[in-house]
């Protein structure tokens, strides 16, 4: 495991969030260290996702801050682009620009917002598409690509703008119980080599071998987090210990 | 004194030898008409458009936030007036409104022109926003997420698939155009309408001029509906897909296969 500075790289501060009256987070706490795996479980509906979004600031955060490196995002980073460029972003529907290859999907970022070159835009999406194992496929169109192989190809498109952190947001839950293993593979992969993840899940057995930390989330706040060994084996909040149980009959 | 035809057939073939330059000077004038009104409008159109779908953050400036407001209501105002009034009433106020109130002396091609564009501008504007909105919102935050601001994300990622989705009103637009130009004989543009009237005048065959004019109507509009199709299917590209077989940057740990990789090997690039 990585080593852990005193400056953690992503801090969640008091976040809320409501829509409308609804309030859907109720003051989420938690930092993030650099070469950390977080995975975030819950229930459908606890908040997770709403969670993961106002971290890049897909929502707007109703109050709370999030801070990168030490600063307020919303205070510091003129641009939310900046921002967002080191905070690389997996959706569950994948969410490929329907419109481009798979090679142009890596490197629209890298040309429009990170303003490199295409030849080196390509060369580095090319290395991360190999990475992904979808090199091949760079001429194909996202319509074109089994579910698996477009999240994969989604994976390729945030390493490539070289974020600090990686948000997933149930990256294999559209997925069938074939595909989600390649998935799997490679987040472990990432997992192995550093990457830092924040990563909302259903997938147990993933988040108990690979995660740092687990967080569980139950109806709008952090009812637990710990490291997977206790969240697994002997969770410290009894609604984690139900939710768990629950998990496991199910399946 | 020359013969007169006598039925249906020998009067038609008559006409079409005595007036064929008429036709297809008419022809002409309502293909350009209907051409450049479609474009001009489209573009008017797109831009209307995507102002329209601007987002207003709550967080913005309150003169940003007004001066967006009001550039939306008055393009909106331009939609409902100009989607909202006969084209053919619209042509007269402009063409002799203009001659009237801002003493603008402009020929009746130009006032053609001008009120095609316009108009067909409004019916696009519209067809335009919800081309945009018919395409999902995940598109947007993917682009967003990577960093692209709302215009990128707009031009990059968003018209180019909503332009995809609305060709098909594209087409009717332009399709209504060439058929509704026709109007445009009240301000005496010599589009296909007004040259058949000019041309069913010399002998009182209206039947047999304006059945040719039919015709000449008809072979236009399908063409160009034919035409659009496959402008369609080009904008689709390919069915299929080549693989990129031993690419300069050669794949070290080989297929991913249902979730059985070896994934080592790949640190050191």
């Amino acid at each position: 495991m990585a080593m852990t500075n005193n400056e953690p790289l992503l801090e969640v501060k008091d976040l809320h969030k409501s829509f409308g009256q609804r309030e859907i987070l109720k003051g989420i706490n938690f930092k993030v260290h650099k070469g950390e795996v977080i995975c975030i479980i819950g229930k459908s509906g606890s908040g997770k996702s709403t969670m993961i979004r106002c971290v890049n600031f897909l929502e707007t955060l109703t109050s709370g801050a999030i801070c990168y490196q030490g600063k307020n995002v919303l205070d510091e980073f003129k641009e939310l682009s900046l921002y967002r460029t080191k905070v690389g972003m997996v959706f569950q529907s994948f969410n490929l620009f329907n419109n481009m290859t798979v090679l142009d999907n890596c490197t629209v970022g890298q040309t429009k917002v990170l303003r490199k070159g295409k030849e080196e835009a390509q060369q580095n999406a090319l290395k991360y598409l190999q990475h992904v194992g979808m090199a091949n496929y760079i001429n194909a169109k996202p319509h074109q690509l089994s579910g698996g192989q477009k999240q994969r190809v989604a994976i390729a498109r945030a390493l490539a703008l070289e974020p600090e952190i990686l948000l997933m947001d149930e990256p294999t839950s559209a997925l069938d119980s074939e595909m989600v293993g390649e998935v799997l593979q490679i987040m472990r992969q990432l997992a192995a080599e550093g990457m830092t993840m924040l990563i909302v899940t259903h997938e147990m057995a993933f988040a108990r071998d690979v995660a740092s930390q687990v967080i569980f989330v139950d109806e709008g706040i952090i009812a637990e987090m710990n490291p997977p060994e206790i969240v697994f084996k002997a969770p410290e909040n009894e609604r984690t210990a139900e939710f768990l149980a629950r998990f496991n009959n199910g399946r | 004194m020359e013969t007169m035809p006598t039925g249906f057939l020998s009067w038609v073939i008559f006409l079409l030898d005595k007036y064929w330059v008429l036709f297809l000077k008419g022809a002409g004038v309502t293909l350009l008409l209907a051409l450049v009104g479609t474009f001009i409008g489209c573009i008017i159109g797109l831009v209307v458009g995507v102002i329209q779908t601007i987002p207003v953050n709550k967080n913005d400036t309150l003169l940003k936030r007004h001066s967006i407001g009001l550039v939306k209501w008055l393009l909106s105002a331009y939609v409902e007036i100009f989607r909202g009034t006969p084209m053919i009433v619209q042509a007269m106020v402009v063409y002799y409104g203009s001659m009237s109130m801002f003493n603008i002396d402009m020929s009746a091609m130009f006032a053609g022109f001008l009120v095609v564009s316009i108009n067909t501008g409004a019916y696009m504007a519209e067809s335009v926003r919800g081309g945009i909105i018919s395409v999902d919102d995940g598109q947007r935050e993917a682009a967003v997420a990577i960093g692209m601001t709302h215009f990128q994300a707009m031009f990059a990622v968003i018209l180019p698939q909503a332009l995809r989705n609305i060709m098909p009103q594209i087409g009717n637009n332009l399709i209504i155009n060439i058929k509704d130009t026709s109007v445009l004989n009240v301000i005496s543009v010599t589009e296909l309408y007004f040259s058949s009237k000019s041309a069913a005048g010399v002998y009182y065959r209206y039947f047999e001029v304006f059945f040719i004019t039919c015709v000449i109507y008809f072979v236009m509009t399908f063409t160009a509906s034919r035409l659009l199709r496959i402008w369609e299917k080009k904008m689709d590209g390919p069915s299929d897909y080549q693989l990129v077989e031993g690419d300069p940057m050669q794949d070290p740990c080989g297929y991913f296969q249902h979730g059985t990789v070896g994934g080592k090997d790949n640190g050191n690039d």
